[in-house]
């Protein structure tokens, strides 16, 4: 049985292709088949996340347009045994994308034997983010603690409550997970930052994680890692956390607290 | 926090910012199960209103709600207060 997550969030730069990334390798990590694809046409961009933007040939549309298969355009990751990239095409043509081509890939890829699914979303309400959204059966909603982001979340909701095939065909409802991103616990401590539970009475939706504002993020994009690979990282265990929740698992929240500074850290500027 | 930063503190705008939003996605979700001529219903109301007395945006509400079974479409202005002259 395959599982659709759309990973979502309406506005822009809030963190979906670094979770994207992420959530994929470490579903795929736990020996799952796990496919992730980039649905931002035109502006491709979790090839360079995952690392393997030098690899990429064939694309999303060359698949539903017929010009490769889908086995031609399936990137292999070179880390985790399980794991497969589909990158997003650079056309400028905004109509290369249909359901109906998007419906043929993924069913293939559950014909495949793919465990999950992952569709990247690109950011505002367009084509390209209905697609994305338009067969999931659960959603990631990135969230920064930030007014903006909060509201434009609040629209996706609304989109993933009407205008998917579940709410079409009147099957259950997509599952709706909160993931909050660059969060600064000290900001929060100052009252300068909603905190989670700020943002989760606002949108009424359960969390799923909640990754701490950290220069490591910067460091795996720039080196094409996903973060959740850099096991020294606190954002890469709340990744795993986030992981484990996905699978099922109760956990704690971790990281909601700035961590204690020891003596000589204090004294040298840790 | 260090000694200065205790002295100086920033008023916490966080509760602000969750005020200000809570307000927002109640009305913005209200909004969304109507019909999609609602907005657009809105803003021409506005402008006629607004050809006769200059009321604010906000002071135009309009809502569609149902009871027992049949549709109410509610329109509500606030008029500004008469300045004596």
């Amino acid at each position: 049985m395959t599982e659709i997550i759309v990973v979502t969030s309406g506005k822009g730069g809030v963190g979906k292709t670094t979770t994207s990334a992420s959530i994929a390798s470490g579903l795929a990590r736990r020996g799952k088949k796990v496919a992730v694809i980039d649905f931002d046409i035109g502006l491709r961009n979790l090839d360079l996340i995952m690392g393997c933007e030098r690899r990429v040939v064939y694309d999303f549309v060359n698949v539903i347009q017929g010009e490769s298969t889908l086995k031609q355009a399936l990137i292999k990751d070179k880390r985790i045994e399980s794991l497969y990239v589909l990158a997003a095409s650079q056309t400028r043509d905004k109509d290369a994308l249909t359901q109906e081509g998007v419906r043929r890939v993924l069913d293939d890829l559950s014909a495949d034997g793919f465990d999950y699914i992952l569709c990247d979303s690109p950011a505002g309400i367009e084509k390209g983010a209905h697609l994305a959204m338009y067969f999931a059966d659960r959603a990631v909603v990135v969230v920064n603690p930030e007014v903006s982001s909060v509201r434009d979340s609040d629209r996706i909701l609304g989109l993933l409550a009407s205008k998917t095939s579940r709410a079409e065909k009147d099957e259950s409802k997509v599952k709706e997970h909160l993931l909050l991103t660059r969060y600064s616990p000290k900001r929060v401590a100052a009252g300068e930052m909603m905190s989670v539970d700020d943002v989760k009475e606002i949108l009424g939706i359960e969390v799923i994680g909640v990754i701490p504002e950290s220069p490591d993020v910067l460091a795996a994009s720039n080196a094409g890692t996903p973060v959740i690979l850099n096991a020294e990282s606190d954002v890469s265990r709340a990744y795993e956390d986030a992981v484990s929740r996905l699978l099922g698992e109760t956990l704690p929240l971790r990281f909601l607290e700035e961590p204690k500074k020891g003596f000589f850290s204090r004294l040298f500027g840790g | 926090m260090g000694l200065l930063a205790f002295f100086r503190r920033t008023p916490a705008t966080a509760s602000v910012a969750k005020e200000r939003l809570r307000i927002i996605v109640a009305q913005e979700r209200s909004a969304r199960g109507g019909p999609d001529y609602l907005p657009l219903l809105r803003r021409e109301l506005f402008e006629v209103i607004r050809k006769y007395v200059n009321v604010d945006p906000d002071a135009i509400q309009v809502n569609l709600e149902r009871e027992e079974g049949q549709e109410v479409l509610e329109l509500s202005v606030t008029l500004p207060e008469k300045k004596t002259a």
